[in-house]
Parts: structure tokens; C-alpha cells; sequence
């Protein structure tokens, strides 16, 4: 593995390169947003812990590794090889993208109803131009941010979601991310789009997979545009490889009306940066922000949310619990932003941790910015470890002290996961969950 | 069935069981008086296996079994079941998940089939009915956002539901109004029966209007000072803790 001494200019060459192999794919509007994209980077570079929204993430260890590029490393993966990642009752609407790239032969776009368009970014940027020139690159802004900068200069497959007007796609639509073992270590940067135009309905899942325990980069960026009065579920769950760096931003720009949920569930990743950041543009919109990180080992979990208030009579809430066990390390970052015009603004943070071992760690920080004067703003964080007289209630009880635990830690998580709808999704990262507690065998006695 | 003998416990440098006798047979209701900060809710704590106590010095046998070497869960399973004073709270655990694990864990050491979920649900239902205590409350978490009283009506339902042998009240009865009262007195004669035992530990006479016990005893800084028949809780009533104290020193004087 060759290192990366000076990042900026690696990312430049590797640019020159990729835009040789995309040139001319009728993407030629992009090129521009693009080339702005990658100058931005090689003035910013990667972010240190002097950046105040990184004091506690370093990410020298991602920045030095040479990543490729997806394009030379195509793998073809048979069904029966993801069937392991199913989610049972979920529905047959599904893109699934093999080391960033789309793969038709595993997907299935099933019939999500009449006018809705489900389908890879790349044959999007040549049937769906109009609605890409439209939104894409318009939200996730690539000034501030080095993570969105790469991933605007290199997008070049995910997902493509329209919801046209009027629609209610019942079905849940998933978008299943797989990495697998590499010649060298690669750098995804999966681009997803989904447009929600008014008065529509839709459940999505991003689902991020690994076949290997290899090193990766997977950085993902998902701007949704939610028309007015649209109703949106958003799920996300990352099980990366132990291995992999995986960097993620949701940016949400939700319409007059609209309502929003974001559900996530990070498991896996040796380091991982999770932002979500829903701007509440339209008068009267809500999100839930719903979250759940489970760390053990060395891995390093950052979730950095930015909530912004732009208009009046908006509600949003934040609830993001994590479980943190082995030497990880937690961070919660909550950041609300009233905008001067949102009066009436009603938004909630709340961030609960349990620390496991004595190694373990979290930072949690919440932060107001209030530039208005007639809003109700509260914010809340505790960090724990297992309640001790919870154990001895439920010994007292006959319950043994490790299934005692279990069930404890279960009902911290399910916290977040009974705010989830979706009955199969909701299910299947309930098994998921229990897995990945120690004790997690002997819920299943007592579920 | 259970033995207490020159027990002695302390939480960190403080002493607070000073050598406790008691023998209590099966069909029997003890109820074990005292001023607040004498060791009652102590000594039900340490019967129910609380780790925060400290046994110093003496010995506890359960049918002639060391009390005192058994786990929590081991003495719930051998039939101990404490009502606690402060029921927990356990957010996220559903009731019904929670009461299913415990009934089954106890059924499975007695050699019984565990119950699945139908048969479950309709023994619930059965003596959930009983205690007046609302179904709702299967679908919350365990105690969570309950008030007092059906945090104290949950206890004496949990204890009909899993039918212990010997139960201890830590004070059950505090903060209870007179309706609540009745309930929880209710529960508990229901559970009377000449193959179980019961100790009441209350700091008012109130509740035994309605629980009549067989023998009372008044556990003063950390020694069961006096022992008698149900009378002498209405003697305590009238004279106070302070009223007994006194005649006892002045029967040691004399």
C-alpha cells in the first residue's frame, strides 16, 4: 500500500485521470461543478482536529492511504452471494451497487408505481438530465466540507430516486451498497439523489454492506429534496467492514409542510463520520432524527448533526443513542441553527450514552444558535453506564445477570428503534442489534 | 424455612444490621416494624441477594440452605421475592417481555414447561384482573412514567404472577392512599396459604388493619427490640417507636 504524503495533490492527479476516463459521457454540464469541486479540496484538504466540527475525529489515518479509484476494479457478484444481506418482507424494489458501481443483474426496480423512476445515477445523468441539473449539487455544499468536495468531484454512479407528484411508493425502495475485497484499497464516493415532489410519499434504505474485512473508503453523499407536504422515511444502515473508513452526510431540504424521519444504525467501520443535515426550508415542516451508533474494538463513531430552523412554525427532534464497548471511541455532535425568520421554531436534542468498559469513550456536544427570538429550543445529553439497580431488579426477579444485561441494553437501543415504522426494516436491525450484543443469544429466549 | 441468625450487615463503615434473629415458618405472616433508618428495608434488601450490603457476621438458612451464598436469581428461583420500597424504572424493557423472561426463568427451575405466549398472555390477564392493575401497563416499559401507586400495584402483580414461597413487602404500603391501600392489603391476603410465608416490613400500622400478621417485631437501630402477637402493632400505634424505647430502657434499668 503506497502512502499519501501530500494529500491534495494525490487527489488532483487521481481527478486528472478520472476525468479523462469520463470525458465526454454526456455528463458535460457536471464538468464545471466538478473541477470547482476538486480546486475546493486541494484548498481545503482533509480536515484536522483543529476544525472545530473535528476536534475529535482525526482522519490522517484515512488521508494517508493511496485509494483507487472504483472504475479499474469490477467485480461481478452472483445473487446468491448477497442473499445473506436480504431483508425479509421488504418488497423487491432495490438498486444494488457492487464496490460503488451499479450492478443490473442483482437489482430488481420491481414496479414502484407509475411515473416513479428508480434507477442508477449513471443512466439518470442521461434519461433524467433536466431533474439532475435541477437539484444535484444544489444542497450538499461542497465549499465548506473536503468529504462533499470529493465526492462532487468523483460522483459518477448511486442512486436516482423521483417521486413524482401526487405518488405513494407503499414498498419500501432499498439501496444496497456492497463492498468486497480489493487488489488495493478503493475509494467509493456513491452519489444518491431522491426527489420528492409535493404531496408525495416514500421509504427509502440506504444499506451499506461489506463481503470482506478489507480497508475501503466509502464516502457517501445523499441530498433529498422533499417537496411540500411530502412524507419521507429515511433509513440507513452501516455495517461497513471493521476495516473500512466510512464517511457519510444526509442533507435533507425539506419543502413547505413536508415530513421528514431519518433513521440510522451504524455498526461497523473503523472510522466513521455519520452527518445528517436537514435544512427545514418550508413554513410549518417537521423531521425526527433517530439514531443509533454501536462501537466496540478500536472503532471511532462521529455523528455530527446539523439541524437548521429556516422558516417558521417548524418542529424538529433529535434522539441518538449510543453503546459504546472496547477502547471505542463516541461522538455526538448536535448542532441546531435557528435562522432569524423561524419564529415559532419547536426543536429538541437529546443524546443518551452507555459506556461499557472503562476504555471506552464519548464526546457529546450540543449547540444552539438562536437568531430568533420566539422559538423553544432544549437540548440534553447523559452518559452512563448500566444501571445497577435495573440488574438487580431483574435478578430479583429470576432473571440471570447476563440475560439481565442483554435485555438492559436491548431496551436502550430499542429506544431508538421503536421509533422506527417500517415493520421490516424495524425487525430485521432488531436482530441485527441483539447480534451485536455480547449477551445478545439469550434475547432470543426471552423476545 | 427461614432462619436469620445473629445477622450483622453494614453498607461501607456504617453498621446497620446489629445482630438480627428471626425464624419464620411456611403459612406464617411476620410483619417487622421500625422506625425510619432502623435496618427493616435492610434486612428485606439482604434477603432478596442486594450486593451494596456487607454480611459481616451471622447466617441466613432457606429451608435449611445458606441463604447468604445464592445469587439474586437463584433466590427468586428457590421462591424469594422482595416487593421493593422504589421499583425501578427500566426504560425500553416492555412489561410484558420483562414478566415473560422472569416467569419462565422461575418455571424453568422448578421443573416446569415454560409458557409460550399464548398461554402466557392468558395468565397474565388472569391475575392482572385481580389487582385491578391496568392492561395498558403490559405495553409500557417496565415502571417507566408509572405512578406511585402502580409502581406498588405492579409489585404485589408481578409477585401473583410468579407465586413465590416467601415474600418480603419493603414497605409497600408508604405513600399509598386508602383505595390503594386496600388493593395492594387485598393482593397480599390473597397470597396467604399454608405452603407460603409472608413478612410485611412497614414503618405504619395502617396497612395491618387490612393484613392481619400472626407475630410483630420491632427492629430499632439495627436489633429486633421486642416480639409479640398483632396486638403490639396496635401498641406501637398508640405509644410510637419512641413510647416502646423508653419502656424497654427502663425495663433494662429495672
Amino acid at each position: 500500500m503506497s502512502v499519501v504524503t501530500q494529500e491534495r495533490d494525490y487527489y488532483a492527479e487521481i481527478f486528472a485521470d478520472f476525468e479523462k476516463a469520463t470525458a465526454g459521457n454526456g455528463q458535460g454540464w457536471l464538468q464545471p461543478v466538478r473541477r470547482a469541486a476538486i480546486a475546493r479540496f486541494t484548498e481545503l484538504g482533509f480536515p484536522t482536529t483543529r476544525d472545530e466540527d473535528w476536534r475529535f475525529t482525526n482522519v490522517a489515518p484515512l488521508a494517508q492511504i493511496a485509494f483507487q479509484l472504483t472504475s479499474d476494479s469490477r467485480v461481478e457478484l452472483t445473487p446468491r452471494e448477497i442473499a445473506q444481506f436480504a431483508i425479509p418482507g421488504l418488497g423487491d424494489i432495490q438498486l444494488v451497487f457492487v464496490n460503488g458501481r451499479y450492478a443490473p443483474t442483482l437489482s430488481s426496480t420491481g414496479l414502484p408505481g407509475h411515473g416513479v423512476s428508480v434507477r442508477s445515477l449513471a443512466q439518470a445523468f442521461k434519461d433524467d438530465r433536466d431533474v439532475l441539473e435541477q437539484h444535484l449539487t444544489r444542497y450538499a455544499a461542497y465549499a465548506h466540507d473536503a468529504f462533499i468536495a470529493l465526492n462532487t468531484a468523483f460522483m459518477d454512479d448511486g442512486a436516482f430516486v423521483h417521486v413524482p407528484r401526487g405518488r405513494v411508493v407503499e414498498k419500501p425502495i432499498r439501496l444496497l451498497y456492497v463492498s468486497t475485497a480489493t487488489a488495493d484499497p478503493i475509494a467509493t464516493h456513491p452519489r444518491n439523489l431522491i426527489v420528492m415532489d409535493e404531496d408525495s410519499q416514500a421509504v427509502i434504505v440506504e444499506d451499506y454492506v461489506a463481503l470482506d474485512a478489507d480497508v475501503y473508503f466509502s464516502n457517501v453523499v445523499t441530498e433529498v429534496v422533499v417537496g411540500q407536504n411530502s412524507v419521507l422515511s429515511h433509513y440507513m444502515i452501516e455495517r461497513e467492514s471493521h476495516q473500512a473508513f466510512s464517511v457519510s452526510t444526509l442533507r435533507l431540504e425539506q419543502g413547505r409542510s413536508s415530513n421528514v424521519t431519518s433513521h440510522r444504525v451504524l455498526l461497523g467501520g473503523a472510522l466513521v463520520r455519520n452527518n445528517v443535515h436537514p435544512v427545514l426550508a418550508g413554513e410549518g415542516s417537521e423531521c425526527l432524527i433517530n439514531g443509533l451508533f454501536m462501537a466496540t474494538g478500536s472503532q471511532h463513531m462521529d455523528n455530527f448533526m446539523r439541524v437548521e430552523h429556516a422558516s417558521p412554525h417548524c418542529d424538529s427532534r433529535q434522539f441518538y443513542h449510543g453503546i459504546l464497548d472496547g477502547r471505542s471511541h463516541g461522538v455526538f455532535s448536535g448542532r441546531i441553527i435557528v435562522h432569524k425568520d423561524a419564529q415559532k421554531t419547536d426543536a429538541k436534542q437529546t443524546n443518551k450514552n452507555l459506556l461499557l468498559s472503562q476504555e471506552a469513550q464519548i464526546d457529546s456536544k450540543p449547540q444552539l444558535e438562536i437568531y430568533a427570538d420566539d422559538v423553544k429550543c432544549t437540548h440534553g445529553a447523559t452518559i452512563g453506564q448500566i444501571d445497577q439497580d435495573a440488574i438487580f431488579y431483574l435478578r430479583s426477579r429470576g432473571i440471570a445477570e447476563d440475560a439481565a444485561r442483554a435485555l438492559l441494553l436491548f431496551g436502550f437501543a430499542g429506544e431508538t428503534l421503536e421509533r422506527m415504522k417500517a415493520e421490516p426494516i424495524r425487525r430485521y436491525l432488531e436482530t441485527l442489534v441483539a447480534q451485536w450484543l455480547p449477551e445478545g443469544k439469550l434475547l432470543e429466549e426471552v423476545r | 424455612m427461614l432462619e436469620i441468625k445473629n445477622l450483622h450487615v453494614r453498607a461501607g463503615n456504617h453498621e446497620i444490621l446489629k445482630g438480627v434473629d428471626l425464624k419464620v415458618d411456611v403459612g406464617e405472616v411476620h410483619s417487622i416494624m421500625g422506625p425510619n433508618g432502623s435496618g427493616k428495608s435492610t434486612l428485606a434488601q439482604v434477603l432478596a441477594g442486594r450486593e451494596t450490603y456487607e454480611v459481616t457476621e451471622g447466617e441466613v438458612l432457606y429451608d435449611g440452605k445458606n441463604l447468604l451464598e445464592m445469587a439474586p436469581e437463584e433466590r427468586a428461583c428457590e421462591g424469594i421475592f422482595m416487593a421493593f420500597q422504589y421499583p425501578v424504572e427500566i426504560p425500553g424493557v416492555g412489561s410484558a417481555q420483562f414478566l415473560k423472561a422472569a416467569l419462565n426463568a422461575i418455571r424453568k427451575a422448578r421443573d416446569l414447561e415454560e409458557l409460550d405466549a399464548m398461554e402466557f398472555l392468558a395468565l397474565v390477564k388472569e391475575k392482572i384482573k385481580l389487582l385491578g392493575v391496568d392492561e395498558k401497563l403490559l405495553h409500557r416499559s417496565v415502571n417507566e412514567g408509572f405512578s406511585g401507586g402502580e409502581k406498588k400495584r405492579n409489585e404485589i402483580f408481578q409477585m401473583a404472577l410468579l407465586e413465590p414461597r416467601l415474600c418480603v413487602m419493603d414497605e409497600t404500603d408508604s405513600g399509598l392512599d386508602i383505595d390503594a391501600l386496600k388493593i395492594v392489603a387485598k393482593g397480599v391476603n390473597d397470597m396467604r396459604s399454608p405452603e407460603r410465608a409472608i413478612i410485611v416490613v412497614t414503618h405504619y400500622q395502617r396497612l395491618l388493619n387490612y393484613v392481619i400478621p400472626d407475630y410483630v417485631h420491632v427492629l430499632v437501630d439495627g436489633r429486633i427490640v421486642k416480639s409479640g402477637g398483632k396486638d403490639l402493632a396496635l401498641e406501637l400505634e398508640e405509644k410510637g417507636y419512641a413510647g416502646i424505647e423508653e419502656e424497654l430502657r427502663a425495663g433494662a434499668k429495672a
